[in-house]
């Protein structure tokens, strides 16, 4: 009786193994999959542009010359100005959740914070095209170029559509993840630690600093690297304020291109096999600059946890 | 606990498979619906003539607004019973992809801009002049250059933001088009197509991006499609003619432009209506066609489509007037349906009259 019992209950068990494995064996088909075809499709623009395709800055679909290197640059530098202004806020929003805020207060501000993340992004690209762009261009960007004009970084006309509106737009989008991760990695310090710290005669802020930051910087850096890999790919509200320029400027005034916009916009209308090809190899570099930028992260969390001390 | 595993594991199965042969399953066909897809120049019209059209026969025609270029792709690909495009094909192509053109309506391109401090008096422009706006040779609203042209205005000292379409689109086509005929170094450093490297400027999504960016940003010179700048009562500049004259677009500028056109002598209907001679003729006029395939797989399909198409030219002009549309005049689209007669086929037998 016993034994025809537990049989049964094994058989189920093996063939559950092997369901979700069969699951998790589809996700990397699919992964593989995905870069299989991004490859072969942008087999006609790796041979005609080569290497050059990566450093090139023409993008004209009328003598048919190609090159990534202004979507590259413009992906690069908007996810950077987002990650600039959304990983301190975050932090800083974080530890208030967490530890300043009385009960009252961090549950609904909490509340936002999570609706903020589920606003759909193409509602953030019109509110950034009719709201954000206009205060830019009337308010941010004179006041930027009064302050700092002499830099080239800070030259040209105001017109509230470019770089670092994107920039602006990206951050906000990315805040609420990067928030909410952070939120619960200070969550999950032991308040042991935080007290023997405060039972030493520490202050707020050294507490803050110098454990419950300490403790928890792996996860303080995945959170990061997750809102970064949000923003190197988000498409519609990007498109909506970035510009559209195939130009490398050093202003940040100025139009620009991501990748995800360049192909949002001119996917469908691209009837011309080169053209084609060549937006394909755009999203094969796209691809693959997250899988490196995944792999860094990996890298950097695993030195980070040899030298961590505290468990 | 494993008749529950596999019970629900069932269950599961039958649900999907069934929802799965529902939704591949065919309904039987009452009227074919008719799918076509291309340029979004014309989309407002052709979705307006399609409701009118169902309402009145029942027969339901579904426009995708996909681009021209798609457009053209789709239905040398024969995934769509019609395509639209701005860009007319060559007689060669047509023949190569075993096509038939012909144009279905008449817009025309408007240059809109946003200049803060000056009164809707009307900014005037001539075609060199736009051409070195666009190549960002002009930088300034107080250029020199443009004063020479608009001597009872005071411009203020804004500078010039170009916007242009981010999309290809055959608005571009149209404009650029035009531009290649009255500036050399524009065909040279940036010819026509419907996608250009653009020498300056921002880019909008759409004729709505363009029209959103060039009423947000103080100093921006655009192109859109009439219809948007009439109907978001943005400025439109007055160009030159060749004639000479400063025209403003309207619907009596584009359909002096279409007037003069010789559609007899054109092969395939290719024609391209920028920079037209007349008086009052609006420079940036431009025909948007519609392309067929010369064998129909289903000859019922293929005459509803065609009776469609009668529709429109007989009985749509109100409408495409209302948006700002010229419609093709009589005789034109009496040749349009000698053609049909001529080449439209479906497994050798005529599909018209």
């Amino acid at each position: 009786m016993k034994m025809r019992r537990k049989k049964r209950y094994r058989s189920t068990d093996v063939l559950f193994q092997y369901w979700s494995a069969f699951c998790a064996l589809v996700i990397i088909l699919v992964m593989a999959g995905i870069l299989a075809e991004l490859a072969v499709n942008s087999r006609l623009s790796l041979r005609e542009f080569g290497f050059g395709f990566l450093v090139s800055r023409d993008w004209n679909p009328v003598t048919r010359q190609f090159g990534a290197l202004s979507s590259i640059y413009g992906t690069l530098v908007s996810t950077a100005i987002a990650m600039l202004i959304a990983v301190p806020l975050s932090l800083v929003i974080a530890l208030f959740l967490v530890e300043l805020a009385p009960p009252a207060l961090s549950k609904p501000v909490g509340f936002a914070i999570e609706l903020l993340a589920a606003i759909p992004s193409i509602i953030f690209g019109m509110w950034g095209l009719f709201v954000l762009a206009p205060v830019m261009a009337e308010h941010v960007q004179p006041a930027l170029k009064t302050a700092f004009g002499f830099l080239p970084l800070f030259q040209g006309p105001p017109t509230g559509i470019g770089m670092l509106t994107a920039g602006v737009i990206l951050s906000l989008m990315i805040l609420p993840f990067i928030s909410a991760v952070m939120r619960d990695v200070f969550a999950m310090v032991p308040p042991v630690v935080k007290e023997s710290a405060h039972g030493l005669g520490a202050t707020t802020w050294e507490v803050t600093r110098k454990v419950t930051i300490r403790y928890g910087a792996q996860g303080l850096l995945g959170a990061s690297f997750l809102g970064l890999g949000r923003a190197i790919g988000e498409t519609m509200a990007v498109t909506f304020v970035i510009g559209n320029d195939h130009r490398i400027s050093a202003s940040l005034f100025a139009p620009a291109n991501s990748i995800a916009s360049t192909l949002a916009n001119e996917f469908s209308e691209a009837s011309e096999p080169l053209y084609l090809s060549a937006l394909i190899e755009l999203g094969l570099v796209l691809f693959i600059i997250t899988l490196l930028i995944q792999a860094a992260a990996r890298l950097w969390l695993r030195r980070l946890e040899k030298g961590a001390g505290v468990k | 606990m494993k008749m529950k595993f596999f019970s629900i594991s069932a269950v599961a199965l039958l649900l999907f498979s069934g929802l799965n042969s529902s939704c591949t399953a065919p309904s039987p066909a009452a009227d074919p619906t008719i799918n076509g897809a291309g340029a979004s120049f014309p989309y407002p019209i052709y979705n307006q003539w399609a409701y009118q059209y169902q309402r009145t026969t029942g027969v339901m025609i579904n426009y995708q607004s996909i681009g021209s270029g798609a457009g053209i792709a789709q239905i040398k690909a024969k995934t769509i019973d019609f395509g639209a495009s701005d860009a007319p094909l060559e007689k060669q192509e047509l023949d190569q992809a075993g096509l038939v053109q012909f144009p279905m309506v008449i817009g025309g391109v408007a240059p809109v801009v946003n200049i803060r401090g000056l009164e809707s008096g009307g900014l005037n422009l001539t075609g060199p002049l736009l051409a070195d706006i666009f190549l960002g040779k002009v930088k300034n609203w107080s250029d020199p250059a443009i004063a020479a042209v608009n001597r009872n205005l005071k411009l203020p000292a804004v500078d010039v933001t170009v916007v242009h379409r981010a999309d290809g689109a055959g608005t571009t086509w149209i404009f650029t088009n035009y531009l290649c005929k009255v500036s050399r170094e524009w065909q040279d450093r940036v010819g026509n197509n419907k996608s250009v490297s653009w020498p300056t400027g921002v880019g909008g999504k759409g004729n709505e991006g363009v029209s959103a960016y060039v009423q947000k940003i103080n100093g921006a010179i655009g192109y859109v499609e009439f219809a948007y700048a009439f109907e978001n009562k943005i400025p439109c500049a007055l160009l030159q003619n060749q004639a000479g004259k400063f025209v403003s677009p309207s619907l009596d500028s584009f359909q002096a432009a279409a007037a003069n056109a010789d559609w007899e002598k054109a092969p395939g209907f290719y024609m391209v209506l920028t920079d037209q001679p007349g008086e009052n003729s609006w420079p940036i006029t431009g025909a948007s066609f519609i392309l067929v395939r010369k064998d129909q797989p289903d000859p019922a399909k293929a005459r509803a489509m065609l009776k469609f198409f009668d529709w429109c030219y007989r009985s749509g002009p109100d409408a495409a007037k209302k948006l700002y549309y010229v419609p093709i005049p009589e005789k034109v689209f009496t040749l349009v349906e000698k053609d049909w007669a001529e080449n439209l086929r479906s497994a050798g037998k005529p599909l018209w009259p």
